[in-house]
């Protein structure tokens, strides 16, 4: 067997975790989205110097505990509110990056009041908007983005728009509004598409730190153990499945 | 000195605004004062009522069930005072309008028809000021001088060219307000 | 320099926040206290002091900018009245479980439910008792002229700060639409980020400045052991607020037979009711607990050692009339009388009442 001599040398380096991710050991589970997402959000303030300027709100939902892993100023907002936290936050600290990260459940049922007047403002935050279909942390139950015919734990029989209505595509509506300067829709399940993902979330905070206006990166994301798949599973099946009602690109700016 | 007052009427008659005037001008004077209106959906074109206080001491409540005097500017209005002035305070109320007059003896009224008098000079928005004179006549709590500062503080700048049409009006008030009984 | 002007207690609220250096004010209109919005956006404070104002979508988001702007360790507030104060009772909630700093003022009204617009002091106990889930409390300032409107809202700012927790003006109808002289204070400068800093810096979310260790605004413990041991933090804090802040008006009690036991308006209305007793000869007095939380019972439990009875009076069907037996204890009559539902007494409704209730049956 051959035998390699492996030096850890900076100039050998070619990938190492950001410094604004935190060594605490995420909570999510395995084949999650939140935790790539929380790693590229971790990139993006790095390599736009922002770590001392960044304030993050993160929401109820799977992702309430964000504050642990990414090494920024952390504000935990009340279930669907953090868009109405952020605007006074960054309305007070215009100089500050400030935004969110929620979830489908979050931002799409309880806080959508919050979510459209916010965008509405066009307050200079960034929304960043974790779509996977379904209430994670509570264990399963629908949410107002779960596909017709897609079984939870409230639609055992799978959604029936007759008694549930249709899932809610917010980027879309939320484009139509003269606050928002940028919309756009991505997913973490492959590498390309994890650099396209950064990008875009790159693209918002600039966005926010000039004063363009509000910035809403979707991120399309599976919740495999809500789902009931394992992670490659969940990957193929977003694609087959979720990409048809929330198809990935940029929808505004 | 204390004056507790009420000012009632339609909305729109400038009842709250001749309610602050006068409570301005008590301030002018050096004396304490409050003002306390009715508010809500009785803004909007019903009845609207404020009470003032004038007093050389604090004014303790700014709430009271009887006055010592009633200016009355609707039927309603007269219907619902006219039993509350105190035994031997005044009631003071343009006729315009008033089909069913005062009727009490054990109080002293006075009208003055700051209505029509206001109408013939072809400038309605002083028929309140004209009230004002009128009540100062019978009831002088506040000299004309602090009057005048009060109006001046109550009106908004934009309004200060009306200061000398309202200082005729006051003065017309004083001469036009007659005991009736 | 110093000014004296004739305004309504809304508008005295909007007036001693601009000039005692709020940072961001964030309401929602609700008669009766939409003068206090009106008056800070006619007022364009943010041109002078750089206070921001905003205009909310609704109750739950004036909160919840409050929460975000708190949390960053800016001097915040808000302003309601009852059924907007019931939308905002998670934000408190928040607010208190995370000890944030903010102002709150609840210009009541009579209710249940969307009720009348009219003046009540009908929201004693959700104040007092239960401003929102979970084991906390507000300090609760109960202002009884348009001056105290003026003077309690910078109290209060100054108190949210000394111990990080919301303190609530409670006031009502009748204080908030009403005129008095007021001595405007002069104007304080906003505390500069420097300052937010050094003072806040321990604990508010305003970006790791010069790379300080981060911090976290959260209110979330999954782990019992340590949200109990947080709740007993929480109570030590109010222990101390409890012995350090409690705030009251007596008048005449020194020779009183029987004691009124009135906050806000109906204090103002008990004062002409006293007055109207002493006249005829009875020998009343009058206490006015200024905060409601903490409240001054101590002293009503030394009052019961020797007076004869006690007539709590509030706009409502009796909330502060329980805290008022508590103290008194079983050997002293505590009566309760108030009209409600957006009706006001008056003075001569509440004499009537200290006579049938107490004067007349004990002497």
């Amino acid at each position: 067997m051959a035998q390699f001599e492996v030096e850890i040398k900076p100039e050998n380096l070619v990938y190492g975790k950001s410094p604004v991710l935190t060594d605490a050991p995420m909570h999510f589970c395995p084949g999650c989205s939140h935790g790539t997402i929380h790693k590229i959000i971790a990139e993006a303030i790095d390599e736009l110097g922002l770590q001392e300027r960044a304030i993050g709100l993160s929401p109820v939902g799977c992702s309430v505990l964000a504050y642990n892993y990414i090494d920024i100023d952390w504000v935990q907002a009340a279930h669907g509110r953090a868009a109405a936290a952020a605007s006074a936050m960054k309305r007070l600290n215009p100089d500050r990056l400030v935004f969110t990260y929620q979830g489908d459940g979050d931002l799409a049922a309880i806080g959508t009041g919050e979510t459209i007047h916010a965008c509405n403002r066009g307050e200079n935050i960034t929304i960043i908007y974790v779509n996977n279909a379904i209430y994670g942390m509570t264990g399963g139950q629908m949410a107002p983005t779960t596909l017709v015919g897609m079984k939870t734990m409230t639609t055992p029989d799978g959604r029936d728009p007759k008694l549930h209505g249709y899932p809610f595509v917010v980027s879309d509506m939320l484009a139509h509004l003269p606050g928002v300067c940028y919309v756009t829709r991505q997913s973490v399940h492959t590498a390309a598409n994890v650099r396209r993902a950064k990008k875009a979330i790159r693209k918002a905070f600039e966005n926010s730190m000039e004063g363009k206006g509000l910035s809403f990166v979707e991120m399309v994301a599976t919740c495999n153990s809500g789902w009931k798949m394992s992670p490659t599973a969940a990957n193929q099946w977003m694609e087959e499945n979720m990409f048809p009602v929330y198809p990935l690109g940029d929808i505004k700016g | 000195m204390k004056e507790e007052l009420i000012i009632a009427g339609f909305g729109g008659q400038g009842v709250l605004s001749m309610g602050k005037i006068l409570a301005y001008s008590g301030v002018m004077q050096g004396f304490e004062v409050s003002w306390m209106p009715s508010y809500g959906p009785e803004m909007r074109g019903g009845t609207a009522n404020v009470t003032v206080i004038i007093s050389d001491g604090p004014v303790s409540s700014p709430i009271v069930h009887q006055y010592d005097t009633a200016i009355i500017l609707n039927q309603q209005s007269l219907n619902k005072f006219e039993e509350r002035v105190k035994p031997g305070g005044r009631l003071i109320y343009d006729p315009n309008g008033i089909i069913h007059p005062p009727h009490r003896s054990d109080i002293d009224i006075y009208a003055i028809d700051a209505t029509a008098e206001a109408a013939r000079e072809g400038n309605l928005r002083v028929f309140n000021t004209m009230i004002l004179g009128g009540y100062l006549k019978v009831r002088p709590v506040v000299t004309i001088e602090n009057a005048m500062r009060g109006l001046e503080k109550s009106l908004p700048e934009r309004l200060h060219h009306t200061l000398p049409a309202n200082e005729q009006a006051l003065k017309k008030g004083m001469e036009l307000i007659r005991k009736e009984n | 320099m110093k000014e004296i002007k004739l305004l309504k207690g809304n508008e005295a609220v909007a007036m001693a926040a601009i000039r005692c250096g709020c940072d961001g004010y964030f309401g929602y209109p609700i008669t009766p206290q939409s003068e206090i919005l009106e008056t800070l956006m006619s007022q364009k404070p943010w041109e002078t002091t750089g206070m921001v104002v905003l205009q909310a979508e609704s109750e739950t988001a004036a909160i919840n900018m409050v929460y975000g702007g708190a949390a960053t360790g800016k001097r915040v507030m808000t302003s309601s009245s009852s059924p907007g104060i019931s939308l905002m009772s998670e934000g408190l909630s928040y607010l208190a479980g995370a000890e944030l700093p903010c102002v709150v003022v609840n210009v009541s009204r009579g209710g249940p439910g969307l009720g009348t617009i009219q003046p009540a002091q009908s929201d004693y106990f959700q104040a007092v008792k239960a401003g929102g889930h979970g084991d906390f409390h507000m300090i609760v300032l109960a202002p009884a002229s348009v001056q105290e409107m003026y003077d309690f809202t910078q109290l209060a700012f100054d108190l949210t700060f000394k111990y990080l927790n919301p303190v609530m003006v409670l006031a009502d109808g009748v204080i908030g639409q009403m005129m008095e002289k007021v001595e405007l204070s002069e104007g304080k400068p906003r505390v500069d980020d420097e300052s937010i800093q050094r003072e806040c810096g321990s604990w508010a979310a305003t970006g790791r400045v010069g790379g300080r260790p981060r911090n976290i605004v959260t209110s979330v413990e999954l782990d019992p052991d340590i949200q109990e041991a947080f709740n007993h933090i929480l109570a030590a804090k109010y222990a101390r607020i409890e012995q350090d802040e409690v705030r009251y008006e007596t008048f005449e009690c020194e020779d009183a037979d029987f004691v009124l036991v009135a906050y806000g308006s109906s204090a103002r209305i008990c004062r002409r009711v006293m007055e109207m007793a002493r006249e005829e000869g009875f020998k009343v007095g009058l206490f006015r607990p200024i905060t409601l939380y903490p409240f001054p019972g101590d002293v009503i439990a030394r009052l019961a050692e020797r007076v004869k009875g006690f007539l709590a009076v509030e706009m409502s069907m009796g909330q502060l009339v329980e805290d008022v037996r508590l103290w008194a204890g079983r050997n002293v009559p505590a009566e309760h009388y108030g009209r409600c539902g957006g009706a006001i007494h008056s003075p001569d409704e509440v004499y009537n009442a200290l006579k049938s209730k107490l004067i007349d049956k004990i002497k």
